[in-house]
């Protein structure tokens, strides 16, 4: 057996972030305390970026290939979906080095301290800062870049678990609030285990039922037995591919917070550190959402007919339950994780709908999506509540604490109420276009699109109510008793702002290049 | 190519909503001065632009004028296309009219340090309303109907009164349900359409083949039940009263006077001529809830405590008989529907400033506060008194002839219909009469004895709308003109004719001479 051959040019993208991954592990080993902070912060955002200039090479040589004895395939909707992932990443990794204070960051000093201790105050006192989160989040931006350009099952898998178990760990980092973090880490990962065991399991089945993990044998073994030639290896193995297949979707649906698996979203959006809240719900969602089309559309286009029922019972169940659930939400945080669970619906609309328009739609969805995403989880770490001496304390989530900000700080509110609006999906807005993408692929192809368009603008509404709920509080009440102060943001915050902001605003008016874009990424190397 | 027209009249206010809110804080009270400016060139350039629009060419080409095309989402098959027939022409004119009346109606009404906010939002408005009306692709109608609410809810919900807050939320959620009805129906529409990249245009959607009766029924009731929902009509009207009688003075104007026109101009220039069969299906249940609302918001209003609300159920009331001319498919009633639009405009805007002034002076709404005011401040209550009667349709002023075209080209075809809604004609009379008496008639009252009357800015708010009453009561020749092709245009789109004459001596532009 001789070694699989590698495209390395093609797989670059991933080898820059997985040796700067590396690189950062031994920063930490080997570079002094006081300037670890700053050394990491620089090899992170210049390993991102070298990275998505290869995508940029690589997308504009219409690189299309799979390499590594086939493990991975690099076409138009994995590199699109890399190079949203790492664009957003980029904008994360702004968001969380804006440390302009050891008061303003998001991250313990030491998550080993027991919280509450003398040892956590002796090590905020002298000031440390945990840059693990750097090589922690790389690692996982490694396996969410393979993610979507997994060919096979297992390949899938490994990526699944090397994206998770960082983000795991990363959710328990908060510097305020540690327990709710800590409970937000155990949460997060005893769920996110049993859905990695399902998505094993299933896959176990469906080599069972096709003698492979590939993709595309997956798909041949579906074409074969079910197109009337009694392909003899799968003939009476239905049973092994529905199951599987279910038990797939359980792990995949888990992962882009889909309903009926949705029930750790909230506690772990509210308990994680907010920079690695923006950073989940963006990329994570964009990780997820690649695996979950090329599963659809490379393996399992051949058994449509039986799962997309159950799919679009999901999407119509997802769309209004996210909407529902955060009318009743009193805390911004838990309100943006239904609403992303609600967003989780509408892309799952687009899925269904099973042609190159579909994909295009999610593709340009989850890019919209993400960058909205990541500016109002910035902005969120920028109010903050008051302590009594006077100073900047921890977040101030509470809705009610959001009272009056338009008066009080302007900007901030102006720019959250515009990161509201796309989330509503109002016109000019990128919001509006990648719902319209969404829904006009779903109610062209998808079955009973009609219907399912129909629940989608019917949660949309209900969606729209929560949104202005917000507005209503910034800009048309008056401040409460709890004292808020907006921190100043840092340059770095800033940018990542100023990107989310000029990204929603000209993915609403001229959205025409980025549509193109995604159009001529939508076709998958089988 | 000649000149962006349109384009230049939209943008105009846009530039000029950029340059308030860039205005440092130190000038925010100029901010005021700014949109009058800004706004009255917009008027001027919609003057000169209607110079160039042509009447009679109405009846060639595609029927519109001052037209641009340019690809704007190629991919989802949409255009930036704009142009005007007679029926956007006189849409765009009461709007840029409207606004600087507006902007001068509000001049002292909002504090310095939010003049900005205030004038910046009307501004934008202004941009969103007047774009609505020339769009030529049903994507970018779409996209500016909608945009269009959020700053309208910003203006009540910032600006209003004491139950701001619910009003705001209340008008956005109403109108936004109705929206996204009509989206699911604007992506059908394109599906049934030749798609492509112009596939938007109403042009390219005009005249379908429908693959079935009900694929156009269904896509006929998303647009027309976002357009009720703005008109509005009854049983989709609650959030109007709300919204207007909340809404400031100016805003309220604007609301009532041209925003929900979108609705009735939607209908006329939208669902008959894309769904032609559908909207003659729909048209008999459509003019029994236009008879409703006639009579419905006429007896509210009639029953109203609230000065604004009663303003409000009165639009109500109106905006049933737009809807009746509409759908009684008759070019009369068209003609008199789209001048109904017009006048409609006015009139309200009248009502609603002098109420507005009358407010701010005595701090309440409620007309039972109100009392022998025709003694104290004359010229208020005589500007009262002429909205009002142009609103009662009185003969010699201009809501008379609109109602007229309407009631006669109703009853050519429905005599059932045209009899009810004149029933709506006496009760107006009641509502706007019973209120002149209650608060204008009588001794005179000790709060009122150390007001001001009708101040110098205050005669220019009401002096054009009157002036504009008056005129079009007893020429409305040139508006008719301009109208009358687009109206023939949409009738022959319908497949409709008139019904042969049974009476003598109906001519469309004959009633006010």
């Amino acid at each position: 057996m001789k070694a699989p051959s590698i495209d390395y040019v093609a797989t670059a993208p991933m080898l820059i972030i997985f040796g700067v991954a590396l690189l950062a592990v031994l920063v930490e080993a080997f570079v002094t305390r006081s300037q670890r902070f700053i050394v990491q912060v620089v090899l992170s955002t210049v390993g991102i970026a070298s990275a998505l200039i290869f995508i940029v090479y690589l997308g504009t040589q219409g690189k299309s290939v799979t390499t590594a004895n086939d493990a991975v395939v690099i076409d138009g909707p994995a590199l699109f979906l890399q190079g949203t992932i790492l664009v957003l990443a980029l904008l994360a990794v702004l968001t969380m080095a804006d440390e302009t204070s050891p008061d303003s960051t998001a991250f313990t000093a030491q998550a080993s301290t027991t919280p509450g201790s003398p040892e956590e105050a002796s090590a905020s006192r002298l000031g440390l800062v945990q840059t693990e989160v750097y090589p922690l989040l790389l690692l996982s931006l490694v396996g969410m870049l393979l993610f979507p350009a997994s060919n096979d099952l297992l390949t899938m898998f490994v990526a699944l678990e090397v994206f998770s178990l960082p983000l795991y760990l990363l959710c328990g980092l908060a510097r305020r609030r540690r327990l709710l973090s800590q409970e937000a880490s155990l949460k997060y990962f005893l769920l996110g285990a049993f859905s990695s065991a399902f998505f094993l399991f299933g896959t176990a089945m469906l080599f069972g039922f096709a003698g492979s993990v590939k993709l595309s044998a997956i798909a041949a073994a579906i074409e074969s037995g079910s197109g009337g030639t009694p392909a003899s290896a799968v003939v009476g193995r239905d049973g092994l591919l529905l199951i599987g297949v279910a038990m797939l979707a359980v792990g995949l649906l888990f992962k882009v917070s889909a309903v009926p698996f949705q029930s750790w979203t909230p506690d772990v959006y509210q308990g994680a550190p907010t920079p690695i809240t923006g950073f989940m719900a963006a990329c994570t969602k964009v990780a997820a959402f690649g695996a979950l089309l090329r599963i659809a559309y490379v393996a399992l286009p051949g058994v449509r007919w039986d799962w997309q029922p159950a799919i679009w019972i999901v999407a119509a169940l997802t769309m209004l339950l996210g909407s529902v659930v955060a009318i009743v939400q009193a805390d911004i945080k838990r309100m943006l994780a239904y609403s992303s669970i609600a967003h989780a619906g509408f892309l799952l609309t687009g899925v269904l709908a099973m042609d190159q328009k579909g994909v295009s739609g999610v593709l340009f969805y989850l890019g919209a999506y993400g960058f909205t995403t990541i500016g109002a989880f910035a902005l969120v770490t920028l109010v903050r509540s008051s302590t009594p001496e006077g100073g900047v304390g921890g977040e101030a989530t509470h809705l009610s604490q959001w009272a009056g900000l338009g008066k009080q700080s302007p900007l901030l509110a102006g720019v959250f109420t515009l990161f509201l609006l796309a989330f509503a999906g109002i016109p000019l807005t990128s919001g509006f276009t990648g719902k319209y993408a969404v829904f006009s692929a779903a109610l062209d192809t998808a079955p009973y699109g009609a219907a399912l368009v129909l629940v989608g603008v019917l949660a949309s509404a209900i969606a729209v109510f929560f949104y202005i709920r917000v507005i209503v509080l910034m800009y048309f009440s008056e401040a409460t008793g709890d004292a808020v102060t907006v921190s100043q943001p840092g340059a770095l915050t800033i940018v990542a702002v100023a990107v989310g902001v000029f990204a929603t605003i000209a993915l609403g008016v001229m959205p025409n290049l980025a549509l193109e874009l995604a159009q001529n990424s939508a076709v998958f190397l089988p | 190519m000649d000149f962006p027209w349109l384009t230049t009249i939209a943008a105009v206010p846009l530039v000029g909503s950029a340059a308030v809110a860039a205005l440092p804080s130190a000038f925010a009270p100029r901010a005021r001065h700014v949109a009058l400016g800004v706004s009255l060139i917009t008027f001027v350039l919609t003057v000169v632009a209607a110079l160039q629009f042509d009447a009679s060419a109405g009846l060639t080409g595609t029927g519109f004028q001052l037209t641009e095309q340019h690809q704007w989402i190629p991919q989802f098959g949409v255009s930036y296309a704009l142009g005007v027939n007679g029926i956007g022409l006189v849409m765009v004119a009461l709007s840029t009219v409207l606004v600087p009346v507006c902007v001068l109606a509000a001049w002292n009404e909002v504090q310095a340090d939010r003049a900005k906010i205030f004038f910046g939002l009307v501004l934008v408005l202004e941009t969103m309303m007047i774009g609505v009306f020339v769009a030529r692709d049903v994507f970018l109608f779409y996209v500016l109907f909608e945009a269009m609410l959020i700053p309208v809810y910003f203006l009540i919900g910032t600006f209003g009164g004491a139950q701001r807050r619910y009003a705001a939320v209340k008008f956005l959620i109403y109108s936004l349900v109705g929206g996204l009805v009509m989206l699911v129906a604007v992506i059908g529409l394109y599906a049934a359409g030749p798609g492509g990249e112009h596939g938007f245009l109403t042009s390219n959607l005009t005249g379908l083949e429908f693959s079935g009766v009900g694929v156009e029924r269904l896509l006929f009731i998303g647009f027309f039940f976002a357009f009720a929902v703005k008109a509005p009509m009854w049983p989709v009207h609650t959030w109007l009263p709300d919204a207007a009688a909340e809404a400031p003075a100016g805003v309220a104007v604007l609301l009532v006077g041209v925003l929900d026109k979108v609705g009735t101009f939607g209908m006329l220039t939208l669902c008959l001529p894309l769904f032609p069969e559908a909207s003659k299906w729909a048209a008999p249940v459509v003019l029994a809830l236009a008879v409703v609302s006639v009579l419905y918001g006429a007896l509210l209003a009639i029953g109203q405590s609230d000065l604004k609300r009663l303003i409000a159920y009165t639009s109500i009331s109106h905006f049933g008989f737009i809807v009746l001319g509409i759908f009684a498919m008759t070019s009369t009633g068209q003609t008199g529907s789209t001048l109904y639009m017009v006048n409609h405009g006015f009139s309200t805007a009248a009502l609603f400033l002098v109420a507005g002034m009358l407010i701010s002076r005595r701090g309440s709404q409620r007309i039972d506060d109100y009392g022998g005011l025709q003694r104290s401040t004359p010229l208020l209550a005589a500007g009262f008194l002429m909205a009002g009667l142009s609103s009662l349709a009185l003969p010699g002023l201009s809501s008379f002839i609109s109602e007229f075209l309407v009631l006669v080209g109703t009853f050519t075809r429905y005599p059932a219909v045209a009899v009810l809604a004149t029933l709506g004609i006496v009760l107006a009379a009641l509502y706007i009469l019973l209120t002149y008496q209650k608060m204008f008639t009588g001794p005179a009252k000790e709060y009122a004895a150390g007001w001001s009357d009708l101040n110098a800015r205050e005669a220019w708010v009401i002096a054009p709308l009157i002036a504009v009453i008056i005129f079009l009561g007893f020429y409305p020749k040139p508006v008719l003109d301009v109208i009358n092709p687009a109206i023939e245009r949409t009738m022959q789109t319908v497949g409709v004719t008139d019904p042969a004459p049974t009476v003598a001596g109906i001519e469309t532009d004959g009633g006010g001479k």
